[in-house]
């Protein structure tokens, strides 16, 4: 008995790996459960609970809007081999696009169109700096998209405590509301600004057309696929990988301006404004194996892990730390789910 | 004499086997999807024996070594060594049974040095110093016939150098069985014969050998026995001194060679004028390279492997910075490998690797210079691209499920035809070719040389830089040496003999 790469699964293989991949999670879910005294059929249910309601799909699905951008993004930058682990720098970039938009220049029709590509710009040129950086002095990108997620997380900080401070809200860190021109309209009386989530959707489905049917995308690939190939070809190497940093920037960039004008309506210190959707959507783009259209699927999926995680904590207020220990084992039941997915145990006596 | 005849004659199919074989392989099928790479393949080699494979592109033979070597594990049969069923799961394992393989490409880590990658096939202890291992290398390798340079790192080496070290790795841990998948692709007429030395000195420990090559001069010099594969069958195998190149080219492709085609003279125009060419690289430059190619006119170059030819190339290719004067058609050279060749120069890489993008399509691959042309709208059109595809693997005999299989499934041989296909296809002004035929069977390889002779006919001019001196000499015009960089030549065909060229590969001297 061994085990075997096998480049090319079956779909019905994949499923059942997957699916024992969560079994297993679960299971390991339901003793830490038991250790904490919470019986874990009231845990499971717990944590699907946002799937029986149309609140708890409300609250999925806002979780999702910025997965979905984010990852879409990440997925077409992983592919080339641009690491960009700084979307959530780039995130909390476009909120102060937004924010800026949105209190300092004059309300009207234009705001939050203004305010989406100004938001979006802001981002692209935080991770452009990054490719141009590693392509003008070969800094890897790894670092600076890293570091930049910390200069930006004060740059927040600072607006919110010093200039930016809002005039009424005295003793609290976050600026004044955006004015009404500059809210994102929302599905009845939950939080999802849907014209977010059709931009993400719109998104993950121009990158995959991009990707696989114009000769930009065809360019992207055999850069990212062999690096030496492009070079014997002549391809411009930097200038692609710049165009993708430029372009999963922005996206990362519009999902930080519809978390603040969808959701907070200000801009406020950044651990609120993210929950660290730059982190996880790398997680959404990896599970897509770098399409952004597989994005449409693990975005939701991660998204209801994180709303679940929600739920219990609210529900069974337990230290919030376990249910990230929760939240954290069932991502690992999909890597590893996706690991064993593409190798086969072969039997033989 | 059918080949039937000639086979039913041999000592083989006279239901003959070894006594006592090192190793012996019985029914051995290994599919991958629809393809059956191996169908039922018995094979064995005594101590002491060389056995070749023979086989066209995709026949199977990297397969059947792959298994020995616990790549993969074989859909039915069995493997015995010394008479004991023994089963391979992993590289790992067929070393510590004492089997090594010298790949058909090499795969070492070009990062590092060659001690580094030598260290890899070495029982080493936990923590050692640099110093430490490369004085142990060192004494291993002591008064050793094939010399290498411990320290240089892999990156730098020549083809022909990373093959020097593979087998070196190979035989580190004293191996009773070595597998060589074309050692000799890229290999010039000395090294070549400096490795059979070596495989005759094995042989002579009583080593068990296994040899698979494309060149059938080399596989009647060394081997003792041969088996030919053909779509994954064994379809005959012969003892030495029954066999003759006829019959081996006969039971491979089932058909016999042509006589080399005959070149037209060049014409009058001037297509490339290279003048006082010096081409910066590690070591010593390439220098002094002065020629003019005219249109129709091919001309070879050869060299030791590393002796500067490659650079050469990849400095013409656009890849590599020079000095000196180049220019195209009486324009100046543009630096830039896409220009380069929407001017009309096709270059056929030293490394396949760098010619092809393993994990997209055959169709996709064969469109990589121009995929631009497919998207008149923007959008790239798989339906043509595919369809010509298919003309081109119709054109060039490639072996593939399909247009849509990646190129990673496909065979070495029919992994250089892609490459040739795609550079050939647009009918170039210019071609820079290395090794073109590197890993092709005999009959494709006189089906390229006859591609690059339509080309030729149709005016093209051809720089051919090749290992294989009777390439060289049944192609080309004229012929230049590399020798330590510098350029020797060139003389006129008439002028040249092997002799003569490889005076000025190993002498620098016309
Ligand atoms: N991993 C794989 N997956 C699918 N098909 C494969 C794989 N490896 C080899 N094949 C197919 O199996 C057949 C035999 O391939 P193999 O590499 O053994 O040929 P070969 O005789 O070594 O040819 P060459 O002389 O060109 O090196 C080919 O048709 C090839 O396309
Ligand atoms: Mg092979």
């Amino acid at each position: 008995m061994r085990w075997e790469l096998d480049p090319s699964p079956s779909p019905r293989k994949v499923l059942l790996t997957y699916a024992l991949f969560l079994g297993l999670a679960l299971l390991g879910l339901g003793l830490l459960f038991l250790l904490y005294g919470v019986p874990p059929l009231k845990a499971y249910a717990l944590l699907l609970s946002p799937l029986t309601d149309t609140l708890g799909l409300a609250e999925v699905m806002r979780r999702t809007i910025p997965l979905l951008l984010i990852g879409a993004g990440l997925a077409l930058a992983f592919r080339i081999g641009f690491f960009n682990i700084g979307a959530e720098g780039q995130l909390l970039m476009g909120a102060v696009g937004a924010a800026y938009v949105a209190l300092f220049l004059p309300p009207g029709l234009w705001s939050l169109p203004l305010m989406f590509l100004f938001g979006g710009s802001l981002g692209a040129l935080w991770a452009g700096l990054a490719a141009w950086l590693r392509a003008r002095f070969g800094v890897n990108e790894i670092l600076t998209t890293l570091m930049q997620n910390y200069l930006v997380y004060y740059l927040v900080v600072y607006l919110v405590a010093g200039p930016w401070k809002g005039q009424m809200v005295f003793g609290f860190l976050y600026t004044d509301r955006f004015p009404p021109e500059a809210q994102l309209p929302r599905l009845g009386d939950t939080l999802v600004h849907w014209p977010t989530l059709v931009l993400g959707m719109v998104a993950a489905m121009g990158l995959q057309v991009l990707l696989f049917r114009t000769p930009l995308g065809f360019e992207w690939r055999v850069l990212g696929e062999n690096p030496e190939a492009a070079r014997y070809l002549g391809l411009k190497g930097g200038r692609l990988i710049l165009l993708a940093a430029l372009l999963s920037g922005f996206l990362a960039g519009l999902a930080g301006v519809g978390e603040v004008a969808g959701i907070h309506l200000r801009l406020l210190e950044p651990a609120q404004i993210s929950l660290g959707y730059g982190f996880t959507a790398i997680l959404a783009a990896w599970l897509a194996r770098g399409r952004p259209l597989g994005v449409l699927l693990t975005a939701p999926l991660l998204g209801l892990i994180l709303a679940g995680g929600d739920a219990l904590k609210l529900a069974l207020s337990m230290p919030f730390r376990v249910v990230d220990v929760a939240a954290g084992l069932l991502l690992l039941g999909f890597i590893g789910a996706e690991a064993l997915s593409r190798r086969r145990l072969v039997w033989r006596r | 004499m059918g080949v039937r005849e000639a086979l039913a004659r041999t000592w083989y199919s006279q239901g003959r086997a070894l006594a006592r074989p090192m190793l012996k392989l019985e029914n051995i099928t290994k599919r991958f999807g629809p393809v059956v790479a191996n169908r039922r393949i018995t094979l064995e080699v005594a101590p002491g024996e060389v056995l070749a494979l023979l086989g066209e592109n995709g026949a199977g033979k990297t397969t059947l070594v792959s298994i020995l070597y616990g790549l993969y594990a074989p859909d039915e049969g069995r493997i015995l060594l010394q008479g004991k069923e023994v089963r391979i799961h992993s590289p790992k394992e067929a070393q510590r049974l004492g089997i090594a393989l010298v790949p058909q490409h090499p795969e070492l880590i070009e990062a590092h040095t060659v001690a580094e990658n030598l260290a890899l096939g070495l029982d080493l202890p936990p923590v050692f110093s640099r110093r430490a291992l490369v004085r142990r290398l060192a004494k291993l390798l002591e008064g050793h016939p094939l010399g290498v340079d411990l320290e240089a790192p892999v990156a730098r080496l020549s083809a022909g150098e990373k093959q020097r070290v593979e087998l070196l790795r190979a035989l580190l841990n004293r191996p009773k069985v070595l597998i060589l998948d074309e050692p000799t692709s890229v290999l010039t007429p000395k090294e070549a014969e400096a490795l059979f030395q070596e495989i005759r000195r094995l042989k002579g420990l009583g080593l068990s050998v296994i040899f698979i090559s494309h060149k059938l001069d080399e596989v009647l010099a060394i081997a003792d026995r041969i088996a030919v594969l053909r779509a994954g069958e064994k379809v005959g195998e012969v003892l030495r001194q029954e066999a003759d190149k006829d019959l081996l080219v006969r039971l491979m492709v089932g058909r016999s060679l042509a006589p080399p085609p005959k070149v037209p003279p060049p014409r009058a125009e001037v297509v490339l004028e290279v003048e006082d060419l010096l081409v910066p690289r590690h070591g010593f430059p390439v220098q002094g390279v002065s020629f003019a190619l005219r249109a129709g006119e091919v001309l070879g170059i050869a060299g030791v492997a590393g002796s500067g030819q490659a650079e050469l190339l990849q400095a013409l290719a656009g890849l590599r910075p020079f000095q000196g004067r180049v220019r195209f058609l009486g324009e100046a050279w543009p630096q830039d490998p896409a220009r380069l060749f929407a001017l009309g120069v096709a270059h056929i890489p030293e490394e396949r690797s760098m010619g092809v993008v393993e994990g997209m399509s055959v169709a996709e691959n064969l469109a990589l210079r121009t995929y631009r042309r497919l998207a008149p709208r923007g959008l790239l059109d798989y339906r043509i691209m595919e369809k010509e595809a298919e003309a081109l693997i119709g054109r060039y005999g490639i072996r593939t499920p399909s247009p849509r299989t990646p190129v990673r499934f496909l065979s070495g041989g029919n992994v250089q035809k892609v490459i040739l296909a795609r550079e050939l296809r647009g009918g170039p002004r210019l071609l820079l070719a290395m090794h073109p035929t590197y890993g092709v069977d005999v009959g494709a390889a006189e089906e390229v040389y006859e591609r690059i002779l339509d080309l030729v006919r149709g005016g093209s001019a051809v720089l051919l830089v090749s290992e294989d001196l009777d390439e060289i000499l049944s192609l080309s015009h004229r012929v230049a040496a590399l020798y330590h960089g510098r350029f020797v030549g060139p003389i006129s065909r008439e002028e040249a003999d092997r002799e003569r060229l490889g005076r000025m590969m190993t002498e620098g001297r016309v």
